[in-house]
């Protein structure tokens, strides 16, 4: 039981990332009807500069929040380290954000018009090119990130034979990825640039007609996307302290597919896929065969495709004409 | 290729798809196979060799990305079925008959139906990823076949049969010069019949608009499925000359760069051109060489930063590829009817 409830533990932190990155995916295929391929590699840049974030100021925020918090900057303190993490969360988040809008406005947007096999070709070329421009620029070996948790103890439950232990990580990492969600749920639904994503993707002709700024709205929802998967690049970074730069291309093609799982386009739908992704995934290392994991999302989907293509809780729309 | 298009000019389109001019150009390569080794140096004659086996694999995905218009990103996938299969029944055959070697003629027929069997297992691991994905719009083909790329690495690291994470080691060296041309020809010749036939209008009918393709009854999921099942054969019988020419094989070898650049020899030599991806072919397998002196230069692998610059470059500036949908023949053909017309204009 205790072992069961492990892997329900690392499976919803697992599944947490993955929902950031599928939420991206799922918007800016809501809108444009694009697979952005290079969605993960934008996942891997805000891993990056998480990293570089924390090398090279990580200890003087974490010195300004300790000496806030605690009176003197050596005093370390949880508190300290969690707002820390939350300032390199957020500047990643930022830089991802500027990264998905040149990425949009650059390759993405001049081909608009032209038939949807060029933007695709356009996306895996644009994925390759962050994948191996990541390569030339950081190295292609791993880098280890620095750790700002580690006064902290991991948490215990119980004894020998029924322990759980919960690293603190895995709920900072769960709690945060949950908290955007809901910001994002909150603007999608309740803001006026939520309806007017709403309005683009339902329809671009008639958006514009209303006097909706398609254009502007599309870039909005590439950075909205990109800077989710951002914050997912560093929640990863934290919790397997290595990052390099092919890192994105697994975790973002999974997300697709957990976004596939739930009805691609649906925001809801990415989430819950994500998080059975998660759970799947970790419940297969667990009792199956480990070796196995990386080839089960890509058969999840396979047979999603085949019994309920438009996903658990998507809708079937027709194609007009 | 020398022979279809040299002969085009003269006998029309009936002479490009005439028999008789394959069978002569696969007898010249058999003619070249006997001294072409002994006449360049080894390194020269890899690249032919290799470039030989990228022609195979970019007009076979042709076929797919560029007659049918659906994404297809999996044919390193489909080439490890083919190899895998092709160099397991080839070197368990000699294991058990270590006599069969001493026969030139058992072991090239030995290869044959090796490359044959791996063609045909390509072909129904081809059917059963393209069936579920092919029914919807294409771009999920796309992620479906990339997925498939990483089960069967997946299922192959986790098959001791062929080796697990060492690989399959100890395969002979059957792929001679003759044997990667005559499947070439034998490549391009099959596709090109199968383009220029009724199937074939029915590929491009859905490429051009599958919904106007449906109103007309044709059955769009089964032409699709058609034409990806034929662009995996080929694969796997790619990937069958490309391991009996390595001889050591382990799941790393097909992976997704090697999708990659078929992918952009396809779109660079035009999606819809046969002869566009022959070119491409050739053109990057000898790019690919010309590029190692500055990857030496720099210590690090600019090739793929360059590739997948070139990709976007021409999506924004030329999206239909070097030849778009026309062949080297059509072209030539056009030139020469534009100097019928003006006779007196001098330039063409």
């Amino acid at each position: 039981m205790a072992e069961f409830a492990q892997y329900i533990i690392n499976g919803l932190s697992q599944g947490g990332t993955y929902a950031l990155i599928a939420l991206g995916y799922t918007m800016v295929f809501g809108i444009l009807q694009l697979i952005n391929f290079a969605h993960g590699e934008v996942f891997m840049l805000g891993a990056f500069t998480g990293l570089y974030t924390s090398k090279y100021a990580g200890l003087a925020i974490l010195g300004t929040f300790n000496r806030l918090l605690t009176g003197s900057a050596e005093t370390a303190s949880t508190g300290a380290a969690i707002l820390t993490a939350i300032v390199i969360i957020l500047v990643a988040m930022c830089v991802c954000a500027a990264v998905g809008f040149c990425v949009e406005r650059l390759a993405y947007r001049p081909l608009r018009a032209s038939p949807r096999i060029n933007l695709l070709i356009t996306a895996v070329g644009v994925s390759l090119f962050f994948q191996n421009a990541g390569q030339l620029l950081f190295g292609s070996d791993p880098k280890a990130f620095p750790d700002l948790f580690e006064n902290l103890e991991p948490w215990t439950f119980g004894a020998d034979e029924n322990l759980i232990v919960i690293n603190p990580l895995q709920v900072f990492v769960f709690i945060t990825a949950i908290t955007l969600m809901l910001i994002l749920r909150h603007v999608i639904f309740h803001t006026r640039l939520g309806r007017a994503m709403r309005a683009v993707s339902f329809n671009h002709d008639l958006a514009s007609l209303m006097g909706i700024p398609t254009n502007q709205i599309i870039a909005a929802t590439f950075m909205m996307g990109s800077s989710l998967a951002g914050a997912a690049g560093v929640m990863v970074g934290m919790t397997y302290p290595k990052v390099e730069p092919l890192m994105g291309s697994l975790p973002g093609l999974k997300a697709f597919c957990a976004a596939v799982l739930g009805g691609i386009g649906n925001v809801t739908g990415a989430v819950l896929g994500s998080f059975i992704l998660g759970l799947a995934e970790a419940l297969l290392s667990g009792y199956g065969t480990p070796t196995y994991k990386d080839a089960l999302a890509f058969t999840i989907l396979i047979l999603i495709l085949l019994v309920k293509p438009s996903g658990l809780l998507g809708v079937n729309r027709t194609e007009k004409v | 290729m020398a022979p279809s298009g040299s002969n085009n000019e003269q006998s029309g389109q009936t002479g490009i798809m005439s028999l008789r001019w394959w069978i002569v150009g696969i007898g010249i390569v058999w003619l070249l196979n006997a001294w072409l080794p002994e006449l360049i140096s080894p390194y020269f004659f890899q690249i032919i060799v290799l470039a030989g086996i990228n022609v195979i694999l970019s007009v076979s995905l042709n076929l797919v990305n560029g007659f049918t218009g659906q994404f297809s990103m999996g044919h390193a996938g489909f080439m490890s079925v083919g190899g895998y299969l092709s160099a397991f029944i080839t070197t368990s055959l000699v294991a058990s008959h270590p006599e069969l070697m001493n026969d030139p003629v058992a072991g090239v027929v030995i290869f044959a139906i090796s490359l044959i069997m791996g063609g045909i297992a390509a072909t129904a691991v081809g059917y059963i990823v393209g069936l579920p994905s092919l029914r919807l719009r294409g771009d999920y083909l796309a992620i479906v076949t990339l997925g498939f790329g990483e089960i069967i690495r997946v299922i192959f690291l986790n098959t001791n049969a062929v080796g697990g994470a060492r690989g399959l080691s100890g395969i002979t060296k059957f792929t001679t010069f003759g044997a990667v041309y005559t499947a070439a020809l034998i490549t391009v010749f099959c596709i090109w019949r199968v383009v220029h036939s009724a199937h074939g209008r029915i590929l491009v009918s859905i490429r051009e608009d599958e919904i106007a393709s449906t109103a007309m009854g044709v059955n769009t999921t089964e032409g699709k499925v058609r034409a990806f099942a034929m662009g995996a054969f080929f694969a796997g019988v790619a990937g069958g000359l490309f391991a009996h020419y390595l001889t050591t094989l382990n799941p790393g070898t097909f992976d997704f760069n090697r999708s990659f650049e078929v992918i952009i020899m396809v779109v660079l030599g035009g999606m819809g051109s046969i002869s566009g991806s022959v070119v491409a072919a050739i053109m990057l397998t000898v790019l690919k060489e010309a590029l190692r002196p500055l990857q030496q230069l720099t210590g690090v692998d600019l090739r793929m930063v360059i590739y997948s610059l070139v990709l976007i470059i021409m999506m924004l500036a030329r999206p239909k590829g070097i030849f778009g949908t026309s062949e080297i023949c059509d072209l030539f053909r056009e030139k020469l009817s534009r100097r019928g017309k003006h006779p007196d204009g001098g330039s063409a």
